[in-house]
């Protein structure tokens, strides 16, 4: 067992941590049932921006070893992974058998058990909901060293629980999840250059099908509101390079470029920022068709290796938030907020979400999702706190998973399934075996 | 914990009514809640302070700690951490004496046990738990008078010259481990310790000190000169030849 600094995505807050790898099932259970007072904690890739995958001074299970592929049905379309089997490892399984993810979240190294403990959403939220809506069932080692299945009709509780509930209701081992049929690897784009608030919401309304995926990549540092809107379907054989028609459900993971080799703050000057937004804007055309991968269209930021590190020594956090439909003055006024002076967001990515899950900590919800990084820096603090003040009382809340800095009071206003969620962690783990530095920060 | 931006949600103070310890405190209380430990001998001062933070929106607590003492130490401490996580543990014990200490062998053992002996203790101790707990920082409020002692306060800057070192070597030690230590040299600083004293030139606040503190502990900087200026000055004051300095009137 090794000692590990351990930070999230974003690179902040580092915690020590004893890392356990490689273990098989028995070896997990028996570290759960001899975990020590600062108990346990699986971590996935790690890809959590903040401090939801750290476990200080105690133990962490590094689940990224696991990564078999145990039954796959193709007649039904159903997987069964290990939990450390990552969306683009799944993809890559089964997109060539015609079978794909219904959500697919930003990035394709996150796991399958972290896409779990965070209830992950993609592009596509308001047709397919989030990942936790597509699990048939789950294997969960709890607190007392045992496995349960967990599906949502026998413990309708463990599973909404544990969807979403941040890997603090024990460790998921096994999943067996549904897929969607898919004809190619390959997604048809339409790309739309926007200015101004109305028309980026109006745009991203007009999704029409059952597998649009749409997002808005906007630009927050203009004096005007702009951005590019993608609207992406899958595409039909025909859609294809001619050269690429012979087999359309080959899968082609992103190859990534090689990112920076030690961290540069090359994205923290808000002008820098500013004027890298002002150049892919000016650089997109107003209106582009395109067919694009699968993998190159949901997961941009893969294309470069540690993308994390150009904002610095210090790291970054984003911010993303969810207000309802109706609560368009609060999403301008957040706008209006992170675009005013000094903060500087160098990326910001805004998205319809449909109706959201049982999940007690669930982040979806019905309305707009505004997801901006920012790099850190202790004048955040009073910004940020503001919005968690506006976005709380619009009946919005923050996605955990990429929360570092939340406060607990916020916390409680956000969720307010928080106390149901209390009662059963309480209720499974009593000796509260599995904790991490966010359950500590935020008293879940 | 420690959040991404560098704000901790809970402080012990070690010499619960140091004005440069509550100084800090201060700059972390709003908006979020804080959980203060006011480490101190009990008195109406210690009250008092205990009382300003709560108004103020702190969940405080005070523990009695007697900085001579240095067997209660380890009790006290393992009390406080059994109660929750401390992010952030502030030393700031500490006496002020001048040259009457070199002439009164009991008053300058005085000073080197709370200055430095309970400085060490505490330190060992507070490794040992934020060790433990996997993440933390230790600000220890040493002086610039410890970079070289003078003939007008050598006994003072002794002990302190002690502690600086200890605490830049525990600094050292932990590296890795998710404990920092934050080591502040400071100048002269107008609190009641040194307000029998008239202002030499630079004496700085309390406030100016703590704001040096907490940017250094969201940086992540080791080391604190405040007023920054002292850094000089003590550069050029440890390469003044010994014949010069015992001239000088400070």
């Amino acid at each position: 067992m090794q000692s590990k600094l351990l930070t999230g995505w974003g690179r902040t807050a580092p915690t020590r941590a004893h890392v356990l790898v490689d273990a098989d099932d028995e070896t997990l259970a028996a570290a759960v049932r001899q975990a020590g007072a600062r108990g346990l904690l699986a971590r996935g890739a790690g890809r959590a921006y903040g401090d939801a995958g750290q476990n200080a001074g105690g133990l962490i299970a590094n689940m990224s070893h696991r990564t078999r592929i145990t039954n796959l049905d193709v007649v039904r379309g159903i997987v069964t992974a290990e939990a450390g089997v990552t969306i683009n490892g799944l993809l890559r399984s089964a997109v060539p058998l015609g079978w794909c993810l219904p959500v697919i979240p930003g990035t394709g190294y996150a796991t399958v058990g972290g896409a779990i403990a965070a209830d992950v959403h993609g592009k596509n939220h308001s047709h397919r909901g989030s990942f936790g809506s597509h699990i048939v069932e789950f294997d969960l080692l709890t607190a007392s060293g045992k496995v349960k299945t967990v599906t949502p009709q026998n413990e309708p509780e463990v599973f909404w629980a544990t969807v979403g509930g941040m890997g603090l209701t024990g460790i998921v081992l096994r999943v067996t999840m549904r897929l969607i049929p898919v004809r190619t690897a390959w997604m048809r784009v339409i790309r739309r250059r926007v200015a101004g608030f109305n028309e980026l919401l109006t745009r991203l309304d007009a999704a029409a099908g059952q597998d649009d995926h749409t997002v808005a990549w906007v630009d927050l540092s203009g004096c005007r509101i702009r951005g590019v809107v993608s609207h992406a379907t899958h595409a039909e054989t025909t859609d294809l390079p001619a050269r690429y028609r012979s087999n359309p459900l080959s899968y082609h993971a992103t190859r990534p470029l090689p990112g920076l080799p030690v961290s540069a703050p090359l994205l923290v000057s808000p002008k820098v920022a500013s004027a890298a937004n002002s150049t892919r804007y000016a650089l997109t055309p107003p209106v582009t068709y395109e067919v694009q991968p699968l993998s190159a269209f949901c997961f941009p930021l893969d294309r470069m290796d540690s993308w994390n590190r150009v904002y610095g020594r210090r790291g970054f956090l984003q911010y993303q938030f969810v207000v309802p439909e109706d609560a368009l003055e609060t999403l301008r006024a957040s706008i209006t907020i992170l675009k005013a002076g000094h903060v500087g967001a160098p990326l910001a990515v805004l998205k319809r979400l449909g109706p959201g899950n049982a999940g007690l900590l669930s982040f979806p919800a019905h309305g707009w999702t505004l997801a901006a990084d920012l790099a850190v820096s202790p004048t955040l603090a009073p910004v940020l706190d503001r919005l968690d003040q506006l976005v709380a009382k619009a009946g919005g809340r923050v996605y955990l998973a990429k929360d570092a800095r939340l406060s607990t009071a916020a916390m409680a206003d956000m969720y307010p399934r928080l106390p149901d969620f209390r009662v059963i962690r309480r209720e499974l783990d009593p000796a509260g075996v599995f904790v991490s530095d966010l359950a500590r920060r935020l008293s879940l | 914990m420690i959040n991404a931006l560098g704000r901790p949600q809970s402080v012990l103070l070690l010499g619960g009514t140091s004005e440069i310890g509550m100084a800090i405190v201060d700059r972390y209380l709003d908006p979020h809640p804080l959980r203060v430990v006011l480490a101190g001998r009990p008195s109406p001062r210690l009250d008092a302070a205990a009382a300003l933070l709560a108004d103020r929106g702190a969940i405080v607590e005070t523990v009695e700690f007697n900085a001579t003492d240095e067997s209660s130490h380890q009790d006290t401490l393992k009390q406080i951490f059994a109660a929750g996580d401390i992010d952030l543990a502030i030393v700031a014990f500490g006496v002020l004496a001048d040259q009457q200490a070199a002439a009164d062998p009991a008053l300058a053992a005085h000073l080197a046990t709370v200055n430095f002996t309970a400085a060490v203790s505490v330190g060992v101790i507070l490794a040992r738990a934020m060790r433990n707990q996997g993440h933390g920082v230790i600000v220890a409020l040493s002086s610039v008078a410890g970079e070289r002692p003078r003939p007008t306060n050598f006994v003072y800057g002794a002990t302190k010259a002690g502690m600086t070192a200890f605490y830049d070597g525990l600094a050292d030690s932990l590296i890795g481990s998710g404990v920092r230590v934050v080591v502040v040299r400071a100048g002269h600083v107008r609190t009641r310790m040194t307000a029998h004293l008239p202002d030499p030139p630079l004496a700085t606040t309390p406030h100016a000190v703590a704001s040096a503190i907490t940017d250094a502990v969201w940086r992540g900087h080791h080391i604190v000169w405040a007023p920054r200026s002292t850094q000089l000055i003590a550069w050029i004051i440890r390469h003044i030849p010994r014949r010069v300095l015992r001239r000088l009137p400070y």
